[in-house]
């Protein structure tokens, strides 16, 4: 069984989660144009490495961003969004 | 017995033929490149060579020829698809394939054999009528059946309606054949090469060179090859390939493992597919029973195999086959998928000029194989998009065109 340390309910199966892709800057929504739309939502960088993803925790609805290795299946590091995006969470800076 | 056979068996001393040609040395430029000897590249050689003329290729793998998905597939070809775009890609593709072990002059062991979807619920069976109305449109035969049909075509499948999904339909598809995947890319490499194709195996490509937009080379492992066009067809690897010319695909790597069991007596002719049940299932020549399934939940470059599948997978192919309980399974593996958002591959041109790609084929890239080295053939010869692969272009994302496939794979993901 694979374990997601989850930075709030603790070391679970990973079956209990779901992965929400990478993280990546969302568009200026009030300047960004459709070549910009179509990059962000379908454009992967897809890296063999260690890659920076969204997680959620599916029975507690808790998202989080964990570091992990996409060759060696290995989970580097959990945490909370706010370390990346400040008290407000709010993704514009990653 | 053909007198020829008989003298040869009454031959003292016997030397083996060399099917494939040793590696050759690395020469320092090619007019194509091609990379990636997997049954895509492999395909697309042999048509450059054989619809176009183009000789002047060589086709770089960094392992072996055929060691990545081609023979890590399970094998099963099918046209039973939902967009009209798919169905006629595929349904050129099964009439390719059927008289590819005469045009190839090898075995490839393709045999129809019937390809079942079941429907457990209503909003299934609409599905499947929708497909088989539309393949029977355009011209791919597909029927929907009913559980008395069913219990002909797969003995030993529980038809009982007090189980947790009970079988109501089928979507019957009777073309739907697998073949010998390893036959493909032994055949069209050794065709490839005896007209001229050179094959290099164990030979890594490292980096793209572009020079103002334009593709000029690869470097390798084995040394920096100029050359004028480059064709990139390594599913699982697809991204990075692409990385090294500069671009990004809209693609995500994930795993999809698959199982044999230990061989039983032949009882089940058609291949039976589950969407809800997230299996499928069928009989190879050697009597083994090979069982696929839905793609690893999060992304991976790793060919590991996993507990969470056997036992997602397994549980399942026993509520439609429960005979099967004490039967030992054999090995299983893995193979890395190139997922796109909208279940279709990626095929064509790409932002740098002359670097063609083949790309996206997730858990649908076998059956392709013939279709897609032809029209690829033809594109890298002539520089005009077919028809055929006009809807799955690369740049059908920034156009917001996507193809929808729903019927793509046979399981859901």
């Amino acid at each position: 069984m694979k374990i997601m340390p989850c930075p709030l309910n603790g070391p679970r199966n990973i079956q209990e989660f779901t992965c929400g892709g990478e993280v990546v800057a969302p568009p200026d929504p009030d300047r960004a144009d459709a070549a910009a739309w179509a990059d962000y939502l379908f454009l992967h960088h897809n890296a063999a490495g260690i890659v920076r993803e969204w997680w959620y925790h599916v029975p507690t609805s808790f998202w989080f961003i964990a570091d992990r290795n996409t060759v060696t299946d290995e989970i580097v590091r959990t945490f909370l969004p706010r370390e990346l995006f400040g008290a407000d969470a709010r993704p514009d800076h990653p | 017995m053909p007198l020829g056979l008989l003298k040869y068996g009454l031959r003292p001393r016997r030397s083996p033929e060399r099917f494939l040609p040793p590696r050759p040395e690395l020469k320092r430029a090619y007019d194509t490149v091609i990379i990636g000897g997997g049954g895509h590249g492999l395909a697309a050689a042999y048509y450059l060579a054989v619809d176009h003329g183009i000789t002047d290729v060589a086709v770089l793998d960094k392992g072996y020829l055929g060691g990545g998905n081609t023979g890590r597939n399970t094998a099963i070809v099918r046209a039973n698809y939902l967009t009209e775009d798919g169905v006629r890609f595929y349904a050129e593709s099964l009439d390719l394939w059927r008289g590819l072990s005469g045009e190839l002059d090898f075995n490839l062991q393709y045999t129809e054999r019937g390809h079942l979807t079941l429907a457990h619920a209503d909003s299934a069976i609409r599905t499947m009528r929708w497909r088989a109305e539309v393949n029977k449109h355009l011209g791919v035969d597909s029927e929907l059946i009913f559980p008395d049909e069913i219990a002909k075509l797969a003995p030993g499948l529980d038809l009982s309606i007090d189980v947790r999904h009970p079988v109501l339909a089928a979507l019957y598809h009777p073309p739907g054949a697998t073949a010998r995947h390893d036959a493909v890319v032994w055949a069209y490499a050794a065709r490839a090469a005896a007209h001229g194709v050179e094959l290099h195996s164990d030979t890594e490509v490292t980096g793209i060179q572009v020079e103002s937009g334009r593709v000029t080379g690869v470097e390798t492992s084995r040394g920096t090859i100029s050359c004028n066009r480059v064709l990139q067809a390594v599913a699982g690897q697809s991204s990075l390939v692409a990385g090294m010319a500069g671009f990004r695909l809209p693609i995500h790597t994930v795993p999809l493992q698959a199982c044999v069991s230990l061989p039983l007596k032949p009882w089940l002719d058609p291949i039976v597919v589950s969407g809800s049940l997230h299996v499928y299932i069928w009989q190879s020549a050697r009597g083994e029973v090979v069982i696929g399934g839905a793609t690893d939940p999060y992304g991976l470059y790793a060919n590991r195999s996993s507990l969470e599948f056997a036992e997602g997978t397994l549980l399942p192919v026993l509520e439609l086959f429960p005979f099967l309980a004490n039967v030992k399974m054999l090995r299983q593996w893995a193979g890395m998928c190139d997922m796109t958002p909208d279940f279709s591959p990626v095929m064509g041109v790409t932002p740098v000029e002359n670097l063609y790609i083949d790309a996206g084929w997730g858990t649908w890239g076998f059956k392709a194989t013939p279709v897609c080295g032809k029209r690829m053939a033809e594109l890298i010869a002539t520089g005009r998009t077919p028809d055929l692969l006009q809807p799955f272009r690369l740049s059908r994302f920034a156009e917001f065109e996507q193809v929808g496939e729903k019927g793509a794979a046979s399981v859901g993901h």
